[in-house]
This record gives C-alpha cells, structure tokens and sequence, in this order.
C-alpha cells in the first residue's frame, strides 16, 4: 500500500459507504483487462479459481487473505475452517473478475489486506498472520460492525463486511459448508412431501 | 425433417415461423402436428437440454459460485446462452437518457428462447383482463373474451403439464377437472405465510407452474387435444412418455435434462420434429418479410450467422414469433413501395404500447422460521403458493389511488447456498465473526423471505419502440430503439406492493429488511425488467387503430401473422407466457383452417 493510500485510510471520518461503492478506480496490482467466461460457457464442467481469469494476489496478500478468512470461519464441530477449503482463493477469483463491480471490490480488498497488515504491525509490531487469536480479534473487534465503528476504523469496517460477505459466500457453497449451514436439498425425491411434523409443530402449524 | 443448414432448405414451405421460444415453439407444432409443413428459423444456436442442462452442479463448481454477472445475468447455471439485457454486436437504442425512462430488453440466442429459463409461472388471464377498458376506462378491451381463450387455455395447459390449484376466487380462473396436475405442498414459509396472510386478508393460494408434479397422462391426453388425428396422438403420447415428473431437485431456470418441466425445446419441438414436417434452421436471424406482387408475404430474409451471408426462404404463410420486440423491427424493417413505414404498418401502430410488467419487492427476516430443525425444502425449483390479485372490491369502489391489479411471488426457505448465503447478515447479528458467526450462518439460513409484486401495466402513448435512424448491429440490420414511461398508476401499484409486503411479513411476525418505499417510482424495477414485454403490434376490432385481428393475423397481409406478445392489447398480471402459447394454437388452427380454405 503506498502511503498517500495509507493515509486516506487513516483519515476515513469522512468518508461514507456511497462514495466507497461508487469508487470503481483499479486497485494496485490490478491484473490487466482479462476477458470473461463469455455468453455461452461450459456449464457441465467444474471450474476452480483462477481457470477464467487470472488471480490477484501475491504470496502474502494470499497468507494474509487465508488468516482472515479463519477468523471470520474457524474450524468448530459442523465444519472445517474456511482456508482449509481454499475460500481465501475463492475470495482472489471475485477480486479478480473481469466484470462490473469487481474492480471496486478489488481495491477495497487489496487496500484492505495492507491495511490490516499495517494495523496489526502499528498495534504489535509483527504481521497480521503472526498475530495470536486474541490480537487478531482485538483489530476485528474495532471493524467488525460499521454502524459502531470509531470514525478512524469506517473504511476497515467497510473491508470487512465485504470480506465477511466473500468468506461466507464462497464457505457456504462448498459441500463442507453446506452441510454446516444444515441444506440438506439437491438430492432426488419420488415425492415432495412439505415440512415434516416438527417443523409445523415449531411454527404452531401442526 | 430434421435441425438443418442452409443449404438444406425446400424449395418452399407452407408455413414459415420466425422464433422458437413458447410461440414459434406452440405455432410449429400446431401446424406439423396437423400436417402443414413448417420451416422454424431462430436466431440462436442449436441448444439441447437433455445434454446441456447443469442438473445437481452445486455453485461451489461454478465462477464465482455462481453469482450472476454480465455475461450470465440470472447466474452462471441459468441456461440462457447468448443472450441478457445486452447481447454482444446487437445493441438497442434509447430515446431518453432520464434513468426512469430506459427499457431493458431481454433476449436470449438460443433455440427455445426465453422458454429454456423462464419462471414457469403459468396463470390464465380472467374475464376481466380481457375487457379492461369497459371495467374502467382505461387501455383497450380485446377484440375476444375469455370464453374464446378458454378451451386453447385447457389445451395448453394439457399439452405442457401445468401443477396448481382450481380456487375459484374472482378473476383467478378455474380449469376443469383433470386439466392440472396435483399442486406440491407448501414450504415451511409458504405454509406460515399462508396462515398468517389469512389474518390481512391476503388468500394464499397453490400457484400454476409448468412443471410436471407427476407424469402426464399419455394414454389419454393425445387424445383430446388431437381428435381424428391418429399420428399426431401417436407421436404426442411418444413425447409425453419421454418426460419424467419432477424429482424436485434443480432450479427450474437451469432447463430440465428429463424434461419435468416445460421449455419449448423438450416439449414443443419433439413431438413437432417427430411429425416429420418441421425444419429447423438455427443461427439464422431473420431480417426481413418479402412481399410478392399479389400484396401477399412470400418468404423471409436472414442473415446465416454462421457464414454470415444473406439467405432467402419461401412459404406460403409467414408467421414472426421472435418475441414481441423483435417482431416490431423485423416489420419495420420490411419495407417496400406499398408499405414505406413498414410491413402490416398501415395504421401506424407497428411498436405501439409496448407494456413490461410492475415489479417491486420486499425482503425481512423471520424469526419463527429461524433454528427449523434441517428438511429439504427445494420442491419444484421455484414457487409453490402465491397471492392472486385480491382487491378487486376496493378497487371498484375507489379506494386505491391505481387501476390494475398485481400477484404476489413468495420467495423462501432453505434454498441451495449461493454466493450470497449468509452475507449481509450484520443488521441482524451486530457484526458477528469466529463461531458465532457460523452459528449465526446456521440460524438465519432459511429464515428470510422475500416477495415480490407482478402488477398490469397499462398500455400509454410513451411507451414504444421505433428504429433507431443511425444505429445497425453486427449484421447491418437497423437497431430499436426505446421510449418508455410509467403512469401513476404503476408507481402507485408498486408502492402498494412494497406496503403490503411489509404487513405480510410483520404478520409473520417478522421485520422488513429496508423500510417500504412511498414513493413508487423508486420501488418499481425498470421498464423491461421483468421480461413480460408485450405489445407493439396489437390486436383490434379494425384495420384502422390495430395490427392484427383477434387471430393475430395482420389487417394488411392476410398471411402474415404475429404470435408472439405482440398482439397483447393489455398486460394482466398473470405473466404472458400461458396466453401467448394459448392464442398461439388459436391462431394457427384458423391459419390452418383458412390455408385449407384456399383464403391465404
């Protein structure tokens, strides 16, 4: 992150959410113009991040990327944790995309990996991905919410709904994830039977 | 006869239809069912489901999970291929830059069209969306009524295999016994929905979708819809049988590999195909209507997208079923010494009042359906209920400040995670992360919902479409161009919907996500939005004001006729696709009556 970069986000109290997401300027490290999948693509065969359009981030951003994709989805009973199934790349393929909207969200997550880096060495002196658990949630305390965000953290909270919204997408579609969300869909039936029995009793429907 | 190529075509046809989507597809197979030989150009590539459609993909193998993009605007998995609100080389044009005055024109460059993606939500029009003017002043009455749809509604609806209710409310017509197929049971939602709807007054009903609950029934159907034709009984029950019932798995706009819902591509085209009296010519756009000495059109001209060149085919009759719009600039586009503003264009009323359908939408969170202990809730691949237009009383006594009605679409449950499962989720969780977070994931999935409002447009002097004086897409061919704008009653209606929807769902006992809009010209979606696009070349009682006659046939080329949304005069709010297809076999059974006759 270059410092005039720096200091923009140091000095957000000013900035809203409107200018933020109108902000369609390419980020740093901004992959030349790929092309897309195209109007008419191969819906049968299975795709991975990267197969399209080429990818972002460098080795650290990556590292930086994985370490919060396990803060914001940790291992725990029902499911793995994020990075271990690859969400961080998942996260690299939607910066990366050719496609309106994209650029912006590439900058804002480029912009905002530095900024954690920078944020985590300010506050302790070592990197983001070797902070200890409860270092890491001291900085994501301070932007995990927007709305109760201190002026100075606005456009880290912004990165952060942003990234929250990523992991999550790209954890909850893998079969992993879509068993610990609980869809237990896309599976054929020989009828449709409608909610079962405990269901309408807990809606009062029984 | 079979798919082919250009240099395949017979020297002449009877029957020559531009499109392949709901209308082509009903048109052609009327007409080869019955014996006419018919040649079908679409503009698309081939396109076949049974080998194309991505049944059981989870969005985890998709870009971007799937998410929708430019390219693909309903998602990655949705079938539509080559085509969106802009489809590349083949622009259209707008009057006005005003953002409120833009039309989005959907298309879709493949064979079936829109019917390979489409909703499947399959309503008839009612007695009264047939006479709108006389109810209440505005828009135009139909030159028919409903009595003359009906039994084309019932063949249709035989023919495709349509699920739903028969609840008789008013204006929500019944289709006699043995018609639909058993409507699927309510989500847990929907169900929840329903009984709380009940206490605001909104009736909760089975919606009627094109999708087989069970398998038709070929032992019979065949049958009643093709009297004293022996082969054409033999050949639908062949196709019938090839269709499995739903096995409620699979998104409905992904297409149906076993041929459990309905697209014109596994359902028309089969049978019509098997006829042996249906060609089909794809990537073939079609560019213009000739017009012989006789004043009669005598065949089409098209660009081969393949090779580029120009290609000319014969017919004794010609019917545009390339989607309302797209039958507007292909008779503007037709002109000769007899018809300098276009063909069929003598009243000037080629492009007039193009209609979309009012759409606004809601969404908020429901407790109750939080924590539901894990079912699968994928049913039919789209909705099971809806809400009818219900206010017909109030509305006849003045107390709404708009004319027309709308339905309302339920969107809920525990739908297969895509890219947006569990985002956005911080109004409700305060910003959680870490394992509370993924508890959070799990408590609120399955616990929105959404509505949406499809609400009648009525047809005004602002919304059309005419050639754009400069612009040509990649083949040459002048490009529409739009002009649009919504009158107070639809920004009116949509604000209504945005209204109700949040009683809906606080009488769930939920909260809306954003709070409704009482300003409804910022809840209503664009004009063309919810491709329902309709009119532009309507139906009348004379020559004089309208394009067709009540049997889509043009008043100035007797054998030129128009099947497509085209003639719609009013845009009700049951979605156009059903009366499309029912108007479509009435039109070509009198096309056919009138070609054996000798009149065409």
């Amino acid at each position: 992150m270059d410092r005039r970069t720096a200091i923009k986000w140091m000095l957000t109290a000013a900035a809203t959410i409107a200018v933020l997401e109108r902000d369609g300027v390419a980020a740093e490290g901004a992959p030349a113009a790929a092309k897309g999948y195209g109007t008419d693509p191969d819906l049968l065969k299975a795709y991975k991040p990267g197969d399209v359009w080429p990818l972002t981030l460098d080795a650290t951003q990556l590292a930086t990327a994985a370490a919060l994709c396990d803060v914001i989805i940790p291992a725990d009973a029902k499911g793995p944790s994020a990075s271990s199934l690859n969400v961080h790349l998942f996260v690299d393929e939607w910066i990366s995309a050719p496609y309106d909207g994209h650029a912006a969200d590439r900058k804002l997550v480029v912009e905002g990996l530095g900024w954690l880096d920078e944020e985590s060495r300010r506050r302790f002196q070592i990197p983001f991905v070797n902070l200890i658990a409860g270092q890491r949630n001291a900085i994501c305390d301070d932007i995990c919410y927007a709305p109760k965000a201190q002026p100075q953290f606005a456009k880290g909270a912004q990165f952060f709904k942003k990234f929250r919204d990523l992991t999550a997408g790209g954890y909850y579609t893998t079969p992993e994830g879509m068993k610990d969300i609980g869809y237990v869909g896309n599976v054929p039936l020989a009828s449709f039977d409608g909610p079962p029995p405990e269901v309408l009793k807990q809606l009062g429907l029984a | 006869m079979p798919l082919i190529t250009s240099s395949k075509t017979q020297p002449s046809y009877d029957v020559i239809v531009v499109g392949s989507g709901a209308a082509g597809g009903q048109t052609a197979y009327t007409c080869a069912m019955n014996g006419a030989k018919v040649l079908m150009l679409e503009a698309g590539r081939n396109y076949d489901p049974v080998k194309e459609t991505p049944m059981f993909q989870t969005n985890g193998t998709a870009p971007l999970r799937g998410e929708r993009t430019d390219e693909k605007p309903f998602g990655f998995y949705d079938s539509t291929v080559d085509g969106g609100w802009q489809v590349p080389g083949e622009p259209y044009t707008s009057a006005s830059s005003d953002p409120e005055r833009q039309f989005w024109w959907w298309r879709a460059r493949m064979l079936g069209g829109r019917t390979n993606h489409w909703g499947r939500i399959s309503l008839r029009n009612g007695p009264y969306d047939f006479k709108p003017r006389s109810r209440d002043g505005l828009g135009f009455d139909w030159p028919l009524a409903y009595e003359d749809v009906a039994p084309y509604y019932d063949k249709v609806e035989m023919l495709v295999g349509v699920y739903g209710g028969n609840e008789g409310l008013e204006n929500t017509p019944v289709s006699p016994p043995g018609v639909l197929l058993p409507p699927p049971k309510a989500r847990a939602g929907e169900r929840l929905a329903q009984e709380r709807g009940k206490k605001i007054g909104l009736p909760v009903i089975p919606i009627h979708r094109a999708v087989l609950s069970v398998a038709q029934d070929a032992n019979t159907i065949p049958a009643k819809l093709h009297p004293n034709n022996p082969k054409a009984q033999r050949v639908l029950a062949d196709a019938m049988r090839a269709r499995q019932a739903c096995f409620w798995a699979t998104a409905c706009g992904r297409g149906c590999a076993t041929k459990a819902n309905y697209q014109s591509t596994t359902v028309h085209l089969p049978p019509a195909l098997a006829s042996g009296n249906l060609d089909i010519l794809t990537n073939a756009m079609a560019r213009e209507v000739t017009l012989g000495a006789d004043g009669k059109a005598n065949g089409v001209i098209y660009i081969d997208k393949v090779t580029g060149a120009e290609g000319v085919v014969k017919g004794r009759v010609v019917v545009l079923a390339a989607s309302s719009a797209e039958s507007v600039r292909i008779l503007l586009n037709s002109k000769s010494a007899k018809f300098p503003q276009g063909l069929a264009n003598s009243s000037g009323k080629v492009g007039k009042y193009i209609m979309d359908t009012v759409g606004a939408s809601l969404g908020g969170q429901v407790p109750l359906l939080e924590n539901l202990p894990l079912h699968n809730e994928d049913g039919a691949g789209g909705g099971h209920v809806y809400v009818p237009w219900w206010l017909y009383k109030e509305q006849a006594a003045g107390k709404l400040d708009f004319a027309r009605g709308y339905h309302i679409e339920f969107g809920t449950g525990r739908q297969m995670p895509g890219a947006g499962t569990a985002s956005g989720l911080d109004w409700l969780t305060g910003g959680s992360y870490g394992r509370k977070f993924k508890e959070d994931a799990r408590r609120y999935y399955g616990s929105i919902v959404g509505f949406a409002g499809r609400g009648e447009m009525i047809p005004n002097e602002d919304s059309f479409c005419d050639l754009d004086p400069s612009v040509k897409d990649k083949w040459g061919i002048p490009v529409l161009r739009f002009h649009w704008k919504w009158s107070d009653h639809e920004t009116r209606q949509a604000a209504h919907m945005q209204k109700t929807f949040a009683a809906l769902i606080e009488s769930m006992g939920g909260r809306v996500r954003t709070p409704p809009s009482a300003d409804g010209s910022k809840a209503i979606e664009p004009g063309g939005k919810i491709i329902h696009e309709v009119g532009g070349t309507i139906m009348g009682p004379d020559a004089k004001n309208s394009v067709t006659n009540q049997w889509c046939q043009t008043w100035d080329v007797k054998n030129l006729f128009i099947t497509d949304g085209g003639p719609f005069v009013s845009n009700a709010d049951k979605n156009p696709t059903l009366t499309i297809m029912a108007l479509a076999w009435r039109s070509a059974d009198y096309l056919l009556d009138e070609l054996k006759k000798g009149n065409l």
